[in-house]
Protein backbone atom coordinates (compact mmCIF):
# COMPACT_ATOMS: atom_id res chain seq x y z
CA UNK A 1 0.00 0.00 0.00
CA UNK A 2 2.98 2.67 1.06
CA UNK A 3 4.14 1.29 -2.05
CA UNK A 4 1.17 2.05 -4.05
CA UNK A 5 1.49 5.63 -2.42
CA UNK A 6 5.41 5.95 -3.52
CA UNK A 7 4.90 5.24 -7.15
CA UNK A 8 1.90 7.58 -7.50
CA UNK A 9 3.72 10.23 -5.89
CA UNK A 10 6.58 9.71 -7.76
CA UNK A 11 4.49 9.73 -10.78
CA UNK A 12 3.04 12.62 -9.77
CA UNK A 13 6.28 14.66 -9.05
CA UNK A 14 7.88 13.58 -12.80
CA UNK A 15 4.49 15.19 -13.92
CA UNK A 16 5.13 18.64 -12.22
CA UNK A 17 8.42 18.59 -13.02
CA UNK A 18 7.20 18.80 -16.65
CA UNK A 19 4.84 21.82 -15.65
CA UNK A 20 1.72 20.21 -14.79
CA UNK A 21 -0.21 22.15 -12.27
CA UNK A 22 -3.01 19.86 -12.44
CA UNK A 23 -0.14 17.03 -11.09
CA UNK A 24 0.83 19.83 -8.42
CA UNK A 25 -2.52 20.55 -7.23
CA UNK A 26 -3.42 16.32 -6.76
CA UNK A 27 0.16 16.81 -4.72
CA UNK A 28 -1.23 19.85 -2.90
CA UNK A 29 -4.13 18.74 -1.56
CA UNK A 30 -2.43 15.41 -0.12
CA UNK A 31 -0.07 17.27 1.74
CA UNK A 32 -2.10 20.45 2.73
CA UNK A 33 -3.61 19.50 6.20
CA UNK A 34 -0.22 18.04 6.87
CA UNK A 35 1.28 21.37 5.97
CA UNK A 36 -0.92 23.17 7.57
CA UNK A 37 -0.94 21.50 10.92
CA UNK A 38 2.65 20.84 11.47
CA UNK A 39 3.16 25.03 10.48
CA UNK A 40 0.41 25.76 13.33
CA UNK A 41 2.29 23.57 15.47
CA UNK A 42 5.44 25.74 15.11
CA UNK A 43 3.52 29.45 14.60
CA UNK A 44 0.96 29.09 16.87
CA UNK A 45 -1.19 31.01 14.57
CA UNK A 46 -3.72 30.15 12.32
CA UNK A 47 -3.08 33.05 9.65
CA UNK A 48 0.71 32.25 9.93
CA UNK A 49 -0.08 28.53 9.33
CA UNK A 50 -2.33 29.06 5.98
CA UNK A 51 0.20 31.53 4.71
CA UNK A 52 3.70 30.12 5.06
CA UNK A 53 1.89 26.74 4.64
CA UNK A 54 0.58 28.30 1.02
CA UNK A 55 4.08 29.94 0.81
CA UNK A 56 6.17 27.19 1.28
CA UNK A 57 3.74 25.19 -1.87
CA UNK A 58 4.41 28.18 -4.05
CA UNK A 59 8.38 28.08 -3.46
CA UNK A 60 7.93 23.99 -3.65
CA UNK A 61 6.34 24.68 -7.19
CA UNK A 62 9.45 27.05 -8.16
CA UNK A 63 12.31 24.48 -7.36
CA UNK A 64 10.19 21.23 -8.22
CA UNK A 65 12.80 20.96 -11.16
CA UNK A 66 15.52 20.10 -8.43
CA UNK A 67 13.99 17.92 -6.44
CA UNK A 68 15.10 14.42 -6.41
CA UNK A 69 11.66 12.30 -7.18
CA UNK A 70 13.48 9.55 -5.49
CA UNK A 71 12.64 11.11 -2.51
CA UNK A 72 9.31 11.49 -0.58
CA UNK A 73 8.00 15.04 -1.83
CA UNK A 74 6.64 16.16 2.38
CA UNK A 75 10.22 15.81 3.62
CA UNK A 76 11.99 18.42 1.07
CA UNK A 77 8.45 20.56 0.89
CA UNK A 78 9.19 20.43 5.07
CA UNK A 79 12.74 21.81 4.73
CA UNK A 80 11.38 24.64 3.06
CA UNK A 81 8.34 25.27 5.36
CA UNK A 82 10.31 25.01 8.64
CA UNK A 83 12.66 27.55 7.05
CA UNK A 84 9.85 29.95 6.70
CA UNK A 85 8.28 29.44 10.27
CA UNK A 86 11.61 29.78 11.67
CA UNK A 87 12.26 32.99 9.70
CA UNK A 88 8.43 34.07 10.95
CA UNK A 89 8.74 33.38 14.38
CA UNK A 90 12.60 34.99 14.63
CA UNK A 91 11.04 37.90 12.71
CA UNK A 92 7.75 38.40 14.68
CA UNK A 93 6.92 41.70 16.58
CA UNK A 94 3.60 39.90 17.50
CA UNK A 95 2.48 37.21 19.61
CA UNK A 96 1.17 34.15 18.78
CA UNK A 97 -2.33 33.56 20.23
CA UNK A 98 -1.92 31.29 23.03
CA UNK A 99 -1.98 27.53 22.06
CA UNK A 100 -4.94 26.56 24.35
CA UNK A 101 -6.48 28.67 21.77
CA UNK A 102 -6.27 26.71 18.63
CA UNK A 103 -5.60 23.25 20.50
CA UNK A 104 -8.43 20.86 21.17
CA UNK A 105 -7.78 17.54 23.34
CA UNK A 106 -9.15 14.34 23.91
CA UNK A 107 -8.92 14.24 27.26
CA UNK A 108 -11.38 11.51 28.09
CA UNK A 109 -9.35 9.03 25.70
CA UNK A 110 -6.22 9.66 27.90
CA UNK A 111 -7.46 10.00 31.62
CA UNK A 112 -5.95 7.36 33.54
CA UNK A 113 -7.76 6.22 36.49
CA UNK A 114 -5.43 4.88 38.45
CA UNK A 115 -3.47 8.23 38.43
CA UNK A 116 -6.87 9.74 39.77
CA UNK A 117 -6.02 12.92 38.34
CA UNK A 118 -8.97 14.10 37.65
CA UNK A 119 -9.98 14.79 40.77
CA UNK A 120 -7.17 17.15 41.26
CA UNK A 121 -7.11 19.25 38.30
CA UNK A 122 -10.36 20.03 36.27
CA UNK A 123 -10.50 18.92 32.63
CA UNK A 124 -10.41 22.93 31.79
CA UNK A 125 -7.45 23.82 33.52
CA UNK A 126 -5.92 20.65 32.26
CA UNK A 127 -6.22 21.11 28.81
CA UNK A 128 -5.01 24.66 29.36
CA UNK A 129 -1.74 23.08 31.21
CA UNK A 130 -0.86 20.72 28.62
CA UNK A 131 -1.01 23.19 25.85
CA UNK A 132 0.91 25.68 27.42
CA UNK A 133 3.58 23.51 28.02
CA UNK A 134 3.83 22.45 24.48
CA UNK A 135 4.05 26.32 24.16
CA UNK A 136 6.57 26.92 25.99
CA UNK A 137 9.11 24.30 24.04
CA UNK A 138 11.71 25.93 22.60
CA UNK A 139 10.62 26.01 18.88
CA UNK A 140 13.31 22.94 17.99
CA UNK A 141 11.79 21.26 21.03
CA UNK A 142 8.02 21.62 20.02
CA UNK A 143 8.93 20.87 16.29
CA UNK A 144 10.37 17.97 17.19
CA UNK A 145 6.94 16.64 19.18
CA UNK A 146 4.92 17.95 16.66
CA UNK A 147 6.87 15.82 13.67
CA UNK A 148 6.65 13.01 16.02
CA UNK A 149 3.53 12.90 18.29
CA UNK A 150 1.17 15.11 16.07
CA UNK A 151 1.94 13.90 12.96
CA UNK A 152 3.09 10.36 13.81
CA UNK A 153 5.93 10.36 10.99
CA UNK A 154 8.49 7.63 11.82
CA UNK A 155 11.80 8.36 12.98
CA UNK A 156 13.83 8.00 9.18
CA UNK A 157 11.50 10.09 8.13
CA UNK A 158 11.80 13.36 10.84
CA UNK A 159 16.00 12.35 9.83
CA UNK A 160 15.85 13.10 6.61
CA UNK A 161 13.13 16.58 7.13
CA UNK A 162 15.71 17.65 9.39
CA UNK A 163 18.53 16.44 7.21
CA UNK A 164 20.33 15.54 10.74
CA UNK A 165 21.24 11.89 11.52
CA UNK A 166 18.60 9.48 13.18
CA UNK A 167 20.63 8.97 16.64
CA UNK A 168 20.53 13.12 16.47
CA UNK A 169 16.39 12.86 16.47
CA UNK A 170 16.14 10.76 19.37
CA UNK A 171 18.07 12.51 20.97
CA UNK A 172 16.57 16.23 20.49
CA UNK A 173 13.00 14.17 21.07
CA UNK A 174 14.52 12.97 24.48
CA UNK A 175 15.61 16.58 25.50
CA UNK A 176 11.96 18.13 24.29
CA UNK A 177 10.51 15.35 26.39
CA UNK A 178 12.08 15.75 29.34
CA UNK A 179 11.22 19.77 29.18
CA UNK A 180 7.98 18.28 28.85
CA UNK A 181 7.89 16.05 31.50
CA UNK A 182 9.14 19.03 33.81
CA UNK A 183 6.52 21.27 32.98
CA UNK A 184 3.37 18.85 33.75
CA UNK A 185 4.95 17.20 36.89
CA UNK A 186 1.90 18.66 38.26
CA UNK A 187 0.22 17.06 36.03
CA UNK A 188 1.26 13.16 36.62
CA UNK A 189 1.57 14.18 40.10
CA UNK A 190 4.70 13.73 41.12
CA UNK B 1 17.80 9.37 35.52
CA UNK B 2 19.22 6.68 37.42
CA UNK B 3 22.59 7.78 39.45
CA UNK B 4 24.33 4.43 38.85
CA UNK B 5 24.44 4.83 34.89
CA UNK B 6 27.74 6.34 33.71
CA UNK B 7 27.64 9.76 31.52
CA UNK B 8 28.15 7.59 28.12
CA UNK B 9 25.43 5.01 29.44
CA UNK B 10 22.89 7.75 30.33
CA UNK B 11 23.17 9.25 26.41
CA UNK B 12 22.78 5.93 25.10
CA UNK B 13 19.97 4.94 27.83
CA UNK B 14 18.25 8.24 26.81
CA UNK B 15 18.49 7.34 22.67
CA UNK B 16 16.88 3.94 24.11
CA UNK B 17 14.31 4.99 25.66
CA UNK B 18 12.99 7.42 23.19
CA UNK B 19 12.81 4.04 20.56
CA UNK B 20 11.57 2.19 23.15
CA UNK B 21 8.94 4.65 23.82
CA UNK B 22 8.20 5.02 20.27
CA UNK B 23 8.37 1.70 18.88
CA UNK B 24 11.46 1.96 16.76
CA UNK B 25 14.25 0.21 18.54
CA UNK B 26 16.13 -2.69 16.27
CA UNK B 27 16.00 -5.95 17.63
CA UNK B 28 19.14 -5.36 18.95
CA UNK B 29 18.75 -2.34 20.41
CA UNK B 30 15.62 -3.88 22.01
CA UNK B 31 18.11 -6.56 23.52
CA UNK B 32 20.63 -3.92 24.72
CA UNK B 33 17.25 -2.01 26.42
CA UNK B 34 15.93 -4.90 28.32
CA UNK B 35 19.41 -5.39 29.69
CA UNK B 36 19.87 -2.06 31.13
CA UNK B 37 16.47 -1.83 32.43
CA UNK B 38 17.43 -5.66 34.16
CA UNK B 39 20.47 -3.80 35.28
CA UNK B 40 18.76 -0.76 36.53
CA UNK B 41 14.89 -1.52 37.42
CA UNK B 42 14.86 1.76 38.83
CA UNK B 43 14.70 3.18 34.80
CA UNK B 44 11.50 1.04 34.35
CA UNK B 45 9.52 4.08 36.33
CA UNK B 46 11.30 6.68 33.89
CA UNK B 47 10.51 4.79 31.09
CA UNK B 48 6.39 4.63 32.30
CA UNK B 49 6.79 8.46 32.83
CA UNK B 50 8.01 8.71 28.89
CA UNK B 51 5.63 5.90 27.59
CA UNK B 52 2.63 8.77 29.46
CA UNK B 53 4.42 12.11 27.93
CA UNK B 54 3.60 10.35 24.71
CA UNK B 55 0.14 8.99 25.45
CA UNK B 56 -0.38 12.95 26.12
CA UNK B 57 1.17 14.49 23.33
CA UNK B 58 -0.21 12.16 21.15
CA UNK B 59 -4.00 13.08 22.10
CA UNK B 60 -3.67 16.13 21.47
CA UNK B 61 -5.04 17.59 18.18
CA UNK B 62 -5.18 20.77 16.87
CA UNK B 63 -8.93 22.31 16.03
CA UNK B 64 -9.97 21.33 12.68
CA UNK B 65 -10.11 24.85 10.56
CA UNK B 66 -13.02 25.90 8.44
CA UNK B 67 -13.81 23.27 5.48
CA UNK B 68 -14.23 26.60 3.25
CA UNK B 69 -9.91 26.44 4.00
CA UNK B 70 -9.27 23.28 2.27
CA UNK B 71 -11.74 24.02 -0.58
CA UNK B 72 -9.77 27.32 -1.46
CA UNK B 73 -6.31 26.44 -0.39
CA UNK B 74 -5.44 24.94 -3.58
CA UNK B 75 -6.66 28.04 -5.75
CA UNK B 76 -4.91 29.93 -2.86
CA UNK B 77 -1.80 28.41 -3.97
CA UNK B 78 -2.98 28.65 -7.31
CA UNK B 79 -3.05 32.65 -7.77
CA UNK B 80 0.24 33.20 -6.23
CA UNK B 81 2.23 31.13 -8.72
CA UNK B 82 0.25 32.67 -11.67
CA UNK B 83 1.01 36.09 -9.80
CA UNK B 84 4.21 34.80 -9.07
CA UNK B 85 4.97 34.60 -13.48
CA UNK B 86 2.89 38.28 -13.96
CA UNK B 87 5.15 39.94 -11.70
CA UNK B 88 8.53 38.23 -13.50
CA UNK B 89 7.02 39.21 -16.46
CA UNK B 90 6.18 42.92 -15.32
CA UNK B 91 9.59 43.19 -14.02
CA UNK B 92 11.28 42.80 -17.22
CA UNK B 93 8.72 44.60 -18.97
CA UNK B 94 9.81 47.41 -16.64
CA UNK B 95 13.54 46.63 -16.66
CA UNK B 96 13.82 46.88 -20.39
CA UNK B 97 11.61 50.26 -20.86
CA UNK B 98 13.40 51.86 -17.87
CA UNK B 99 16.83 50.84 -19.50
CA UNK B 100 15.53 52.28 -22.52
CA UNK B 101 14.48 55.57 -21.01
CA UNK B 102 17.97 56.12 -19.14
CA UNK B 103 19.48 55.62 -22.55
CA UNK B 104 17.48 57.93 -24.23
CA UNK B 105 17.81 60.47 -21.54
CA UNK B 106 21.47 60.23 -21.44
CA UNK B 107 21.86 60.23 -24.87
CA UNK B 108 19.53 63.64 -25.13
CA UNK B 109 21.68 65.21 -21.98
CA UNK B 110 24.96 65.10 -24.27
CA UNK B 111 23.46 66.28 -27.49
CA UNK B 112 21.58 69.32 -25.93
CA UNK B 113 23.90 72.21 -27.00
CA UNK B 114 22.22 74.59 -24.86
CA UNK B 115 22.50 72.76 -21.39
CA UNK B 116 25.66 74.01 -19.31
CA UNK B 117 28.87 70.93 -19.31
CA UNK B 118 28.58 71.45 -15.04
CA UNK B 119 24.89 70.75 -15.15
CA UNK B 120 25.71 67.62 -17.72
CA UNK B 121 27.91 66.12 -15.54
CA UNK B 122 25.44 66.76 -12.86
CA UNK B 123 22.92 64.41 -14.12
CA UNK B 124 25.38 61.75 -15.54
CA UNK B 125 27.04 61.36 -12.38
CA UNK B 126 23.48 61.06 -10.78
CA UNK B 127 21.80 58.85 -12.86
CA UNK B 128 25.78 56.87 -12.55
CA UNK B 129 25.13 56.68 -9.35
CA UNK B 130 21.39 55.74 -8.77
CA UNK B 131 22.64 52.58 -11.70
CA UNK B 132 25.80 51.81 -9.41
CA UNK B 133 23.47 51.96 -6.40
CA UNK B 134 21.19 49.23 -8.00
CA UNK B 135 23.86 47.10 -9.16
CA UNK B 136 25.96 47.12 -5.87
CA UNK B 137 21.89 46.18 -4.03
CA UNK B 138 21.22 42.91 -6.67
CA UNK B 139 24.94 42.23 -5.97
CA UNK B 140 24.23 41.97 -2.17
CA UNK B 141 21.09 39.99 -2.60
CA UNK B 142 22.57 37.41 -4.97
CA UNK B 143 25.42 37.19 -2.40
CA UNK B 144 22.73 36.38 0.20
CA UNK B 145 20.78 34.05 -1.33
CA UNK B 146 24.06 32.02 -2.19
CA UNK B 147 25.76 32.09 1.11
CA UNK B 148 22.86 32.40 3.53
CA UNK B 149 21.80 28.75 5.27
CA UNK B 150 18.06 30.16 5.31
CA UNK B 151 17.84 31.42 1.67
CA UNK B 152 18.80 27.77 -0.12
CA UNK B 153 14.51 26.90 -0.16
CA UNK B 154 13.45 30.16 1.12
CA UNK B 155 14.17 33.62 -0.58
CA UNK B 156 13.22 36.45 2.13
Amino acid sequence: MEDDKDVNEHSLILKCQQGDKQAYSVLVKKNMKRAYFTALGLTGSHDSALDLSQDAFVRAYRSIHKFDSDRKFFTWYYQILRNLCFNHLRDRARHARSFSEIGEYELNSIVDSSQNTSDQIDQKEKKELLWQAIESLRPQEREIIILKDFQDMAYKEIAESLDCPIGTVMSRLYNARKTLKKKLARYFNE
Amino acid sequence: MSKFLKKSDTHRFAILLMGAVDGELTEQEQFEFDQLILKHPELKKEMQQYQKIKEVTQTMKFKQPHTEVWDKYWLNIYNRIERGIAWIIFSIGCMILITYGLFKAVESIIAEPQLEIIIKIGILAVIAGVVILLVSVARERLFIKKTDRYSKEVQR
